[in-house]
């Protein structure tokens, strides 16, 4: 029994506008124990499709299930499978942390639970914080109360929508040191982020959204494999003759060239010298997952994991 | 386990209210000791409504009942929207608790919510009129019945509502005429026949009269047709809201 089951998911909305299909016959499954990573670009149906998963939003036709457990019509047991760490920074301002833990402990029928409570407050650095109101705290501690909301009825399958947007270096590594124990201790993660070295560091397979469709599924091994190229990095002031210019990816004065292989990587850098571009901090090395990622979502990887 | 669910919602929602009780309870127990101050104070000698029953005293059930049906009513609408609009009523989309558990609570905690105020309203406007408890269980039967139904006409318009101001507009357009016709300050025996008439399809109106009948043993109906109508208007109003929940409205797309 996979930990959840997408089966031919489809979302459409019918607006003023006319309809829109957000999501479009998207089916995979995510085992038991695995760290799954959904990835894909805003709008492309990740939070729609998670939405779908807790019960916030209906599939117009498809099926999903949790530990084997319908989402729609065995919602009781489905929900209490799942923890999920929303996007948006919500609290309730009325409560202090540990009532809002308490309260969310028994929306689950969990009652008692303070030992568990402690804990999680000691793992995510909120003990100090216990007593104080949600509207008292910054947004990173905010996000860490999320974290413990969603964990503290102990769910088998952990949601973390984008959960280290926007928030500091300290938390991000605290964060993830919490949820590879609890993927140690056999839980499953599913995973959905714009930092694609996370993805690609913490997620055993990554499934891609583009505009509501699955293009692509495979372990992070095979995806990253599955891209030949090499990577040209370097940096610049000066701008690029022609050719180059139109296929390199800049930020800042950080320029990324894919090559196919060496001699390719050669005649570059022939050009840059005919064309007078001075650089800095050359690297050369293989494609990483933004890579494959960019590639993908630009159409030119075939999707060919997908069943 | 869920009625541990259910029970958790309950006191979340109690716990809610008590925390801004100033808000709440003081402050809704102030505007009616006002009403009665002003009204009271100016109709004292000028009006007699039941026979040997003076105007403050009149007026002091009326305004417990409308205390109590318009903070049942907040309860539960304005949790509700809050909760949708900064966003954290995810935390209840994502729990297990069913339609009944959320409905339990929501009307649960607007009945305590308006008990509360309207036990307030009863304590400080006892040192202007000596009460009378004729018939006490009418009073208990309608206080519960009519915060429940407001209650649960709270949740619906908290469901219903996207933002403030649409909550508001189904207060001030739709509660407040309600409740201020429905024979809180006069008895509708004093208004011309048409309005008696209109008044006699208000179920407000047999909210305040079967509760007022509780204190005085007189009423302009029978407190067993007021029973009935707020028995039936109840169930109706509950039915619907319980209905929303089921179908997710304006709450899972």
């Amino acid at each position: 029994m996979p930990a959840v089951r997408f089966q031919q998911v489809t979302k459409t909305y019918t607006g003023a506008r006319g309809t829109f299909k957000a999501l479009d016959e998207v089916g995979f499954d995510i085992e038991q124990g695995e760290f799954f990573g959904l990835l894909g670009p805003n709008g492309a149906g990740k939070t729609t499709l998670i939405s779908i998963l807790a019960g916030l939003n209906r599939a117009s036709s498809g099926l999903v299930t949790v530990m084997g457990h319908d989402v729609r019509s065995d919602y009781v047991a489905a929900r209490k499978a799942l923890g999920i760490v929303p996007q948006e920074l919500v609290f309730d301002p009325f409560f202090t942390v540990r009532e809002a833990l308490r309260i969310q402990s028994g929306y689950f029928g969990v009652r008692h639970n303070d030992a568990w409570i402690d804990e999680l407050l000691s793992e995510l650095g909120l003990t100090d914080k216990a007593d104080a109101n949600m509207r008292q705290l910054s947004g990173g501690m905010k996000r860490r109360v999320l974290v413990a909301q969603a964990l503290v009825h102990r769910p088998p399958v952990i949601v973390l929508d984008e959960p280290t947007a926007g928030v500091d270096v300290e938390l991000r590594q605290t964060l993830w040191a919490f949820i590879a124990r609890l993927h140690r201790e056999g839980h499953t993660v599913l995973l959905t982020t714009h930092y694609l070295e996370e993805a690609e560091a913490l997620c055993h397979r990554i499934g891609m959204l583009k505009q509501g469709k699955l293009v692509a599924l495979d372990r992070t091994a095979n995806l990253l494999a599955g891209t030949t190229s090499t990577m040209l990095r370097f940096k610049t002031d000066q701008a690029l003759p022609g050719d180059l210019a139109a296929q390199a990816r800049i930020t800042g004065r950080i320029v990324q060239l894919k090559a196919r292989d060496a001699q390719a990587v050669e005649q570059m850098l022939a050009a840059l010298r005919t064309g007078g571009v001075t650089i800095e901090d050359l690297e050369i090395g293989r494609a990483d997952l933004e890579d494959v990622f960019l590639e993908i979502m630009q159409g030119g990887q075939a999707a060919k994991a997908i069943p | 386990m869920m009625l541990a669910g259910a029970k958790t919602l309950f006191y979340k929602e109690v716990l809610r209210f008590w925390k801004v009780s100033f808000q709440t309870v003081a402050a809704p127990v102030l505007t009616a000791v006002m009403y009665l101050l002003i009204f009271g104070h100016v109709l004292q000698d000028r009006v007699q409504v039941f026979p040997g029953v003076g105007y403050t005293s009149f007026l002091i059930p009326g305004l417990v009942m409308m205390s109590v049906l318009q903070n049942a009513f907040a309860n539960s609408s304005s949790s509700l929207i809050q909760s949708k609009i900064t966003g954290n009523l995810v935390f209840l989309l994502v729990s297990p608790l069913s339609h009944w558990a959320w409905y339990v609570a929501y009307v649960g905690a607007s009945v305590v919510r308006g008990l509360c105020v309207g036990l307030g309203v009863f304590i400080v406007t006892v040192w202007f009129a000596p009460p009378s408890f004729v018939q006490p269980l009418w009073i208990l039967v309608f206080a519960a019945l009519g915060a429940a139904m407001l209650g649960s006409l709270g949740l619906i318009a908290g469901l219903w509502a996207e933002k403030f101001d649409q909550l508001a507009a189904f207060q001030n357009f739709i509660i407040m005429p309600m409740t201020f016709l429905s024979g809180v300050f006069y008895s509708v025996k004093s208004l011309p026949g048409v309005w008696q008439q209109v008044s006699h399809l208000n179920p407000f109106f047999y909210m305040i009269d079967g509760f007022r009948h509780g204190f005085f043993g007189v009423s302009d109906v029978s407190p067993w047709i007021s029973l009935a109508v707020v028995g039936l208007s109840f169930l109706i109003v509950s039915a619907i809201a319980l209905r929303l929940l089921v179908t997710g409205y304006k709450l899972r797309q």
